[in-house]
């Protein structure tokens, strides 16, 4: 590249010389406003009965952009645009897919739910120390992660939504919390440091990081490369941020430390992220070594959710039990992964867009359970369903959600799992998924017995039959729009199918994806070298 | 030059799993540490190691004129140093209050959030 002394540079090869379409700027929108609204929570700080109101419409506004992105792309396809006017891959390329569109469209959604919980259950103390602008930087981390279309991006969108989860999860810095977030905070942070030794090595292979690059070179160096390494040691780095067995043991110990608000969003937003690292790595770049890694991911998938359904029976305290489900469903995704066929992945999306929105209910549940019994040892709970019976209706709902029963959003993509898993004849993975939904009936229902059909135990101490503050319409509205959510999806399920169908067939065709970050056939001129130079920073 | 690279490399690594092997806090994190600063090394030893001038371009020129340094793997291991710094910063203070709040940091002991005794699910009415 030195040797050319020629002065007229012909700037159409590196740059984009028109600008792009206005609409093309929705790729960068909700992490603009994210970012925005953010920082004006970050200066009201001081003004906390104002922050609120800045938050909740920045949340609104992000979910706009999010529904906004995920129309456009519907309608006309992956959306691209490479930041500093660079073409790839010379600049830091954003890629919105069907995948990431309705991963960030999802996560928009479940943050403000959260948002709006949090107006009544974060106290002024907790917002002095700034659980907004935590909320909003994370919430952006997450969004940006699904759409960067480069992995070193991608790795400090990672360390974006780690930063503003240990912030959320230190809050008021109470025992237990410093407890979970210590080992939170360090096991993350290797997760993390190897995802970016994963990368380093294939920036070292490769001489790219732009992920579309890296998908069209990887054929040309599957017989020199490690690249078998280099996937193994990214399922190594992402299974551990999305918590699947047995590098999951962070996340029971520190998930039920914080305001349930924080651990209802932890379960919405943050182990997905991981699931969809591992979808585009696994399908967009390294499609031959997944078939490979297949039966690994299998195994990992069956122990995740068995185990984690087995964890979940043997908790008394009602936001551990959660935090085991959250698990158990990890490996639910990872079973679509490693089936990777077209009903497998299709299921395995869905799964993750409705365990999104279920687990965060359930953590909003389990939070108006304890607020209603002083606590969340099962063994002391009782006498709901007398006391609340609006209460019990949602918690059946969630509880049979979650377990896959119909009529409500879990049934579908557990259906379409099975069938994955016995068209390949992998019995033993279909009766795993089933095995999995029995042990969460069981220990769903045996929650439902005892914290609501049960007599109270306590007959003296009836404190709060009526709501102690606010009339809590932000918790139980934010409850409500998320259960009606589910059994929307549950009973008409068609649209999200096609969705998700078309997700999964754009990730069976990894081409699409480069195609669309590099749309001209033009000649470029390679070696696959490190010094390739391309303008990061 | 990459070989004494990589065994220096490897030694770092070592150290810092040796380190996070230990019960102690404080121990896994500087092992935590180490790592970054391994993958750091690996970062820069990946972009090969050549002896380049500055990838600066004369005034007169629109491109360099012989070969340059790879500028890449600087600006990738800045931003992971910058990180890295900052995120070592925020765990020492998150472990200094937990040792401080817990008395503690033997993580063997700390089970304030999964305490031993914790009683099993009621297993009827």
């Amino acid at each position: 590249m030195a040797t050319s002394t020629a002065h007229n540079v012909n700037l159409e090869a590196a740059m984009v010389l028109t600008p792009p379409p206005l609409a093309d700027y929705l790729v960068v929108a909700p992490l603009a406003i994210g970012f925005v609204f953010g920082a004006l929570c970050l200066m009201t700080r001081k003004n906390i009965d104002r922050q609120p109101y800045i938050a909740i419409s920045g949340l609104v506004l992000m979910l706009l952009a999010d529904i906004g992105l995920f129309w456009h792309v519907l309608q006309n396809g992956t959306v691209v645009m490479t930041m500093g006017r660079w073409l790839p891959p010379f600049g830091i390329t954003f890629v919105a897919d069907m995948l990431g569109a309705t991963f960030a469209l999802v996560a928009g959604i479940v943050g403000l739910a959260g948002g709006v919980y949090a107006l009544e259950d974060v106290d002024r103390t907790g917002r002095r120390y700034g659980f907004y602008p935590f909320l909003l930087l994370m919430l952006s981390g997450v969004t940006a992660a699904f759409l960067t279309g480069d992995i070193f991006n991608l790795y400090v969108w990672f360390e974006v939504l780690l930063i503003g989860s240990f912030g959320l999860l230190v809050l008021g810095s109470e025992r237990e919390q410093l407890d979970g977030a210590t080992k939170y905070a360090l096991l993350n942070l290797i997760a993390t440091t190897l995802f970016l030794l994963a990368v380093a090595y294939m920036y070292g292979m490769f001489g790219t990081l732009n992920m579309a690059d890296i998908s069209r070179k990887a054929a040309g160096l599957r017989d020199t490369g490690p690249l078998f390494t280099i996937a193994a040691l990214f399922l190594f780095a992402f299974a551990m941020k999305a918590a699947a067995f047995p590098v999951n043991f962070w996340l029971p110990a520190s998930y039920h430390t914080p305001r349930i608000v924080v651990s209802g969003l932890f379960a919405g937003l943050l182990t997905k992220v991981g699931v969809y690292a591992l979808l585009r790595i696994f399908l967009t770049l390294f499609d031959v070594e997944r078939d490979a890694l297949a039966g690994t991911i299998a195994i990992v998938a069956v122990a995740t959710m068995v185990l984690g359904a087995m964890g979940a029976l043997a908790q008394n305290d009602i936001r551990r039990l959660l935090g085991y489900l959250v698990i158990s469903g990890i490996g639910m995704m990872l079973a679509g992964l490693a089936l990777g066929s077209q009903t497998g992945l299709s299921g395995a999306v869905f799964y993750a867009a409705h365990s999104m929105v279920v687990m965060t209910a359930l953590y909003f549940l389990a939070g108006m359970i304890g607020e209603r019994m002083n606590g969340f040892a099962l063994n002391e709970a009782g006498g709901l369903y007398s006391r609340v019976p609006w209460l019990a209706a949602i918690a059946l709902i969630l509880f049979l959600s979650v377990s896959g029963l119909p009529p409500f959003s879990g049934l579908w993509p557990k259906a379409f799992l099975v069938k994955a898993s016995l068209d390949v004849g992998a019995w033993w993975l279909a009766f795993s998924i089933l095995l999995t939904g029995l042990l969460t009936t069981i220990a769903v229902g045996r929650t439902f017995a005892f914290a609501f059909w049960r007599e109270s135990t306590r007959e003296t101490d009836d404190t709060d039959t009526t709501r102690p503050t606010n009339g809590g319409r932000a918790v139980a509205g934010s409850l409500i729009a998320l259960t009606l959510l589910s059994v929307a999806v549950g009973i008409y399920p068609e649209p999200v199918i096609r969705v998700t169908d078309r997700i999964a067939s754009e990730l069976l065709t990894s081409g699409s994806y480069v195609d669309a970050v590099f749309p001209a056939e033009e000649p470029m001129v390679e070696e696959p070298s490190a010094d390739e130079g391309e303008a990061q920073e | 030059m990459e070989t004494a690279m990589a065994v220096l490399t490897g030694l770092f690594f070592a150290t810092s799993f040796y380190l996070m092997l230990s019960r102690h806090i404080i121990r896994i994190l500087l092992g935590v540490t180490i790592l970054g600063n391994a993958v750091n090394l690996t970062i820069f030893t990946t972009g090969r190691i050549t002896r380049e001038i500055p990838p600066i371009i004369p005034d007169d020129a629109v491109m360099p004129i012989e070969a340059i340094a790879n500028p890449l793997p600087q600006a990738l291991v800045l931003t992971a140093i910058v990180i890295s710094f900052s995120f070592f910063a925020f765990l020492l203070v998150l472990v200094f209050r937990s040792y401080q709040e817990l008395g503690t940091d033997d993580t063997d002991e700390m089970r304030d959030a999964e305490p031993r005794d914790e009683p099993a699910p009621p297993l009827g009415y």
